[in-house]
């Protein structure tokens, strides 16, 4: 276990280097002198200084790669140049809105995704094993931009049950916050609870072709008994590893959603920063989400192979 | 030369059974929900070529006297804010999405496959250094590294192309690179190397014919992905840019006038539904009818 931890923890090394070059090297694609870019169409001489002074575009590129590094492993991801705000404080501003619609879409994705694909499992070939299959299709192929625009006409425009957009903290009135963010976690939860689905389907067949779900059968259990507690306990696992693995799509979802809905959560951050040219914003986005993304993503490996004897060597 | 011949003889033979290209096609025909999805996109490519023939009006020709009528006779699917029709927009539209899907694939394919080939067949040093940097990619996710690379690159459906293209090339070198590692240790690639076949050789013309089935599946469900982020980034202002119609940027106007002209809405988003579901049901349907295990 330590063997894997540490040999998992080498690996994560040239992969964050890389993300960074990565991350870096989006500046070099800016047409031009990137400060005259950045600048935008004001091109006050004072913002060009300052922008020349940040990202040091007097040095040669490798040594403002080494600057833009430091900077960024003591936490100084720059400067906003909208808002003259640190990118930093900008995220851990924006940050909990997102986690907050983010952790609500994986309930909704579960509460759907899971018992729909054991049902389709456990009845195979019937009609609720094609409807659950309509389901994931029309799931993974519905855009969730569309998706939410036809949520707000129903449920806001039509039937005015919630609001169309705007968000309120948790904190603050926790039923306005819940009406203002259900529709979004629902836009967002609906294409990972199809993928969740299938990757249970998949898992729970295969698990109940396995030998030992064939002697609970054979000893007399009830076949309740036997999906629920033998079967379902093994095809489970992978399937919330895999799940931990959908985070991708949660914040590549949560960009467009935030956006239709109004809320100024992390996706908000970047669609602005991309509308401001606020290009260190953009770079911090994108860093912070790849952290998050590795580090969970070690989590969920991690994960695995404790709940997995068998790779525990 | 007798390499050319040994390597026509099995062909020929196979092809007197049947090819593995056409039974794989033949179990595609049985699916319906392939053949359905194929006629879908047979229908939207039609439509994009023939769009100057069929549609009704000029895509972007403005008409203050028809703001935002709901469908009529006149207009089957109604006028948008500056009175245009959406009917010849949707057709138009599919112009975009389709070039999109089919471009940013080819993009993805092209630099993925031959990364994937050679990191999978050399190993060692190059295969760390691809996989590194493949880890680092998908540790972006999709969207947000296609928003960053469009954002930089420029507003224009050229720039979300290729930004869509780069963000979708990781899944296609670690495929690629996965489906090498196991075919690598068979038996006739080790044959064709005591053949005395050069490296190049084996993994242009052993190798890679026999990871097709696996790329061709992947891609086609890229493509899905892929017009799908299109759409994306044209609803964010950083694709096709207006007055050219594209679904994505008419769902974004659309937006704005949802209490007073819904119709806007809907049908440039069923549209993206349709295209989207068709290609995936293609590639589900193909993933099966590939898959050796269910012969």
């Amino acid at each position: 276990m330590l063997n894997f931890l540490a040999r998992r923890l080498v690996q994560l090394v040239p992969t964050l280097f890389f993300v960074s070059v990565l991350i870096f090297s989006l500046q070099q694609l800016l047409p031009g002198d990137p400060a005259l870019v950045m600048a935008g169409e004001e091109r006050d001489p004072a913002v060009i200084a300052q922008i020349r002074q940040q990202y040091r575009l007097d040095q040669p590129v490798p040594i403002q790669y080494v600057y833009w590094v430091k900077g960024v492993l003591s936490g100084d991801f720059g400067e906003s140049l909208r808002n003259k705000m640190p990118v930093r404080e900008l995220i851990a501003q924006k940050l909990p809105v997102t986690i907050q619609l983010g952790s609500m879409a994986i309930v909704i994705a579960f509460l759907i995704g899971i018992p729909a694909g054991i049902i389709s499992a456990v009845k195979k070939g019937t009609a609720w094993d094609y409807g659950a299959n309509l389901f994931a299709l029309w799931g993974i192929s519905t855009p969730n931009f569309w998706l939410g625009i036809m949520l707000i006409f129903l449920f806001s425009i039509q039937l005015g049950w919630l609001p169309a957009s705007g968000y309120v903290p948790l904190t603050e009135n926790w039923r306005a916050s819940l009406a203002a963010t259900i529709m979004p976690a629902f836009v967002l939860g609906n294409a990972i609870a199809a993928i969740l689905m299938r990757h249970t389907r998949s898992a729970m067949l295969q698990v109940l072709e396995s030998d030992y779900v064939r002697t609970a059968r054979a000893k007399g259990l009830l076949e309740r008994s036997v999906i629920l507690k033998h079967a379902m306990r093994n095809a489970l696992t992978p399937v919330i590893t895999l799940g931990a693995l959908e985070l991708g799509t949660l914040l590549s979802g949560a960009v467009l959603t935030e956006q239709i809905f109004s809320i100024p959560g992390f996706g908000k951050l970047i669609v602005d920063a991309v509308f401001n040219r606020d290009y260190a914003v953009v770079q911090g986005v994108v860093l912070t989400t790849a952290t998050i993304y590795i580090t969970l993503n070690l989590i969920a490996d991690i994960a695995y192979v404790l709940v997995n004897p068998r790779l525990r060597t | 030369m007798t390499d050319a011949v040994l390597g026509t003889i099995p062909v020929t033979v196979a092809e007197q059974v049947e090819s593995p290209a056409r039974r794989a096609f033949r179990r595609l025909l049985k699916r319906k929900g392939a053949v359905a999805g194929l006629i879908v996109i047979a229908a939207f490519m039609l439509m994009a070529v023939f769009a100057p023939l069929i549609a009704p009006y000029d895509p972007i020709a403005t008409s203050w006297s028809a703001v935002r009528k709901a469908p009529s006779a006149a207009h089957w699917f109604g006028t948008d804010d500056l009175g245009r029709d959406i009917l010849a927009r949707v057709l138009y539209g599919a112009r975009a999405s389709l070039v999109a899907g089919a471009i940013s694939v080819a993009i993805a394919l092209s630099i993925g496959v031959p990364l994937g080939l050679l990191s999978g067949y050399r190993g060692g040093f190059i295969d760390a250094l691809i996989s590194r940097i493949t880890d680092a990619m998908l540790a972006c996710p999709f969207l947000i590294l296609a928003i960053a690379l469009a954002a930089f690159l420029g507003p224009s459906l050229g720039n979300a192309m290729i930004a869509i293209g780069i963000s979708a090339t990781p899944i296609f070198v670690r495929l690629t690179r996965g489906q090498v590692m196991s075919v690598k240790v068979e038996d006739y690639i080790e044959a064709a190397r005591a053949m005395g076949n050069p490296r190049w050789r084996i993994a242009l013309f052993h190798i890679l014919p026999n990871i097709m089935p696996a790329l061709l599946v992947q891609a086609t469900l890229a493509i899905a992905a892929a017009i799908i982020a299109e759409a994306a980034l044209s609803f964010l202002g950083l694709g096709q840019q207006p007055p050219a119609p594209s679904w994505g940027s008419m769902l974004n106007s659309a937006q704005r006038f949802l209490t007073t002209a819904p119709w806007m809405a809907v049908w440039p988003g069923l549209a993206i539904f349709l295209i989207v579901l068709s290609f995936n049901l293609v590639g589900d349907g193909l993933r099966d009818a590939l898959d050796p295990r269910e012969r």
